[in-house]
């Protein structure tokens, strides 16, 4: 770390940053270490005895992102209404986890979403197949978050972003490598709690603020601020805040929302967290504790997202140029090259438009939520909570991903395939090593970032939505449904999404089925995959007489301890 | 194996019927709870023009930010709490000592 600036340079934010940062992490190694587990179950399901709330809370974290916590409520300012798209599509997805697939997944009881895919198929190419995507979509996933943790420590700790990646790296790795998934999720029942602490305390003070009503979701609705934001966009030349369809068609809205919560339910690193609770029922309620837990983010975002908007432009259109930057966040975000000011007509007054020519002000999207506490003048410690916020968010997601990368190796390929004899210390040897490899993957995508931090982490999900949604769901539900069918489905449902998003974002082909977007395009592959293995498996053999007795098996609570004894 | 494994060997054609109307009843109660998902987020947040307001916000803005996402957390609840009352009533619940807890 480079304290060589002196300690005297440091300002208060600086050292409660510093502190917080310190207490957390100096947090989460203990809690790792606590949690250190000695064989491969715990390694990769916590033993199986996770208590349903603990696992929501765990789920919750695991789930919100970088891109939830730093990057949403900024998107959804600049998008307004069809910033409903992560909302609803990052929620709804739990409805079909929970309905559909995660008390069954549960009851099948083995270590990873392969394990399912592999064995429902009897295949070992479909599980191979399987882990190919698991790592494909979380190494995507992932290079989001290390890239998260770059932003946080550039901008609150004065520490480079690959400096900041190596710290972050270095912590995850402890916990991961001694903990594996008993350490991880533990570690995240507290990340979990840091992090809607630190985005709740900002939230509350900004709405009490600005309505009165010091409970955001109220405020949102009952106060007059979104009215009045709707007026200033109009007085300004933009549209009003809640019209939708702004930015995108009706059709590709629908296609993204839907293309988000198919993906956000065939995400391994989500469905893998119904392996580790206790019982079938267990499964259900905790599905329903996460999305408890992400729904308190996740419905405050929208209002925070509203109220930073209002409050930005209220604080910095139409005011001279020397006023705005003689605020010290106002400068010290120009540092960091994501807020521009630029008196392009040299009145001395700043004006926001949504000509470009003629626009002074450039806000980087994701600076609205780590700059609300600086703007609504609160103390300096919240600030640094944030910041702290921001970090457990990273890392806890960061933390999953690794696993699944890991387990999809070390479990699905090597344990099953390469060396099947391999012994318990053998195993969690390269369960280890593998999850350490994934580490240092990860820390050389966050120092080398692919892109914005959501709209990398969006096309993890239409991979997901093309690929394991469709399979493990037929799985379940059609007992029909064989090896053939699934293998077909899931290349042609990845292939066709994977192309039509690398064609669109990196060869310029303009976007043919309807205008609908790279982000909403896994709903169609996610179609394309169900016909496909619908009509494959009806064209073969039906699946042989104890694959279906497994499934009929699987659709019942009953006897689901029993595969804790194995 | 255990007492409840062999159990289900015996009385493997009662059981089989048991197992079919309780999947039927799943069935009927997961569309259900699915349809109910899709008209609060496909239909009110996005498809439908809703011309009144909530609060302070247009209907449809006011479903798509906010009321779709507390009517998806019931949903789980309501389906992990009816689920729960369907085994027992099938009996193929989990049994104390395998649930653990």
């Amino acid at each position: 770390m480079t304290i060589a600036l002196g300690l005297s340079e440091f300002t208060a934010t600086e050292l409660w940053t510093f502190t917080f940062v310190v207490l957390t992490f100096g947090a989460y190694l203990y809690i790792g270490y606590a949690n250190r587990v000695r064989d491969t179950k715990g390694f990769y399901v916590a033993g199986q005895g996770v208590p349903a709330v603990f696992n929501g809370m765990a789920t919750a974290a695991d789930w919100m992102s970088a891109a939830s916590f730093i990057s949403m409520a900024g998107l959804i300012s600049f998008m307004g209404y069809d910033g409903a798209v992560y909302l609803m599509g990052w929620t709804g997805g739990y409805v079909l986890l929970a309905l559909l697939l995660a008390p069954y997944l549960r009851k099948f009881g083995q270590y990873t979403v392969p394990d399912f895919v592999g064995d429902r198929y009897d295949s070992q190419l479909a599980r191979v197949v399987a882990a190919i995507c698991a790592v494909f979509v979380s190494l995507t996933y992932v290079t989001g978050q290390m890239r998260g943790v770059g932003v946080v420590f550039s901008r609150f700790l004065g520490v480079s972003i690959t400096w900041g990646v190596v710290i972050g790296m270095a912590i995850v790795a402890f916990f991961a490598v001694a903990g594996g998934m008993k350490g991880i999720t533990w570690t995240q029942v507290a990340q979990y709690v840091v992090l809607i602490i630190a985005f709740l305390i900002p939230a509350v003070a900004i709405s009490a603020k600005l309505t009165g009503n010091p409970i955001p979701q109220l405020s949102f609705t009952f106060s007059d601020i979104t009215e009045k934001l709707n007026q200033i966009q109009i007085d300004l030349g933009f549209t009003e805040y809640t019209a939708p369809f702004q930015s995108k068609t009706q059709l590709d809205v629908l296609c993204i929302v839907l293309a988000l919560m198919v993906g956000t339910a065939g995400l391994p690193h989500v469905i893998v967290r119904f392996y580790t609770v206790r019982s079938v029922r267990a499964a259900r309620f905790s599905a329903g504790w996460a999305l408890l837990f992400i729904a308190i983010l996740y419905t405050t975002a929208p209002a925070l997202a509203a109220f930073a908007r209002y409050n930005l432009i209220d604080t910095l259109h139409d005011t001279p140029v020397d006023e705005a930057r003689s605020m010290e966040w106002v400068a010290s975000w120009e540092q960091t090259g994501l807020l521009t000011l630029d008196d392009k007509n040299g009145d001395g007054v700043l004006t926001l438009s949504p000509e470009a020519a003629e626009n002074e002000i450039l806000i980087d999207r994701d600076i609205i939520v780590l700059s609300t506490p600086e703007v609504a003048e609160l103390a300096p410690w919240v600030i640094a909570l944030v910041a702290a916020g921001g970090l457990a968010a990273a890392l806890s997601t960061a933390a999953g991903l690794l696993l699944v990368i890991s387990s999809s190796f070390a479990h699905d390929v090597y344990a099953k395939l390469i060396h099947p004899e391999a012994s318990e210390e053998k195993r969690l040897l390269v369960g280890r090593m593998t999850i350490f490899g994934a580490v240092c993957v990860a820390g050389f995508f966050g120092i080398h970032p692919p892109g914005f931090v959501a709209e990398v982490v969006a096309f993890a999900f239409g991979l997901a939505a093309a690929s394991f949604f469709p399979v493990i769901l037929l799985g379940i539900f059609d007992k029909r449904t064989n090896r053939q069918g699934a293998v077909a489905g899931m290349v042609v449902g990845v292939v066709f999404t994977a192309s039509y998003i690398i064609g669109n974002r990196f060869f310029g082909m303009a976007p043919f089925m309807f205008g609908i977007s790279a982000q909403g395009i896994g709903t169609v592959g996610m179609l394309i995959n169900l016909f496909t293995t619908l009509v494959v498996s009806r064209l073969t053999p039906p699946p042989p007489e104890e694959i279906q007795e497994m499934v009929e098996n699987v659709r019942v609570p009953r006897g689901a301890g029993a595969t804790r004894s194995h | 194996m255990s007492e409840s494994d062999q159990l289900e060997q015996k009385s493997s054609l009662k059981d089989q019927k048991v197992r079919t109307a309780y999947w039927r009843k799943n069935r009927r109660l997961i569309c259900f709870l699915l349809a109910v998902w899709a008209l609060v987020s496909y239909g009110f947040a996005i498809l439908m023009p809703l011309r009144y307001e909530i609060g302070s916000l247009p209907a449809n803005f006011w479903w798509a930010q906010q009321g779709s996402m507390y009517v998806f957390v019931v949903l789980i609840f309501v389906y992990a709490w009816r689920m729960d009352r369907i085994d027992h009533e099938f009996d193929v619940h989990e049994v104390e000592s395998e649930e653990g807890s």
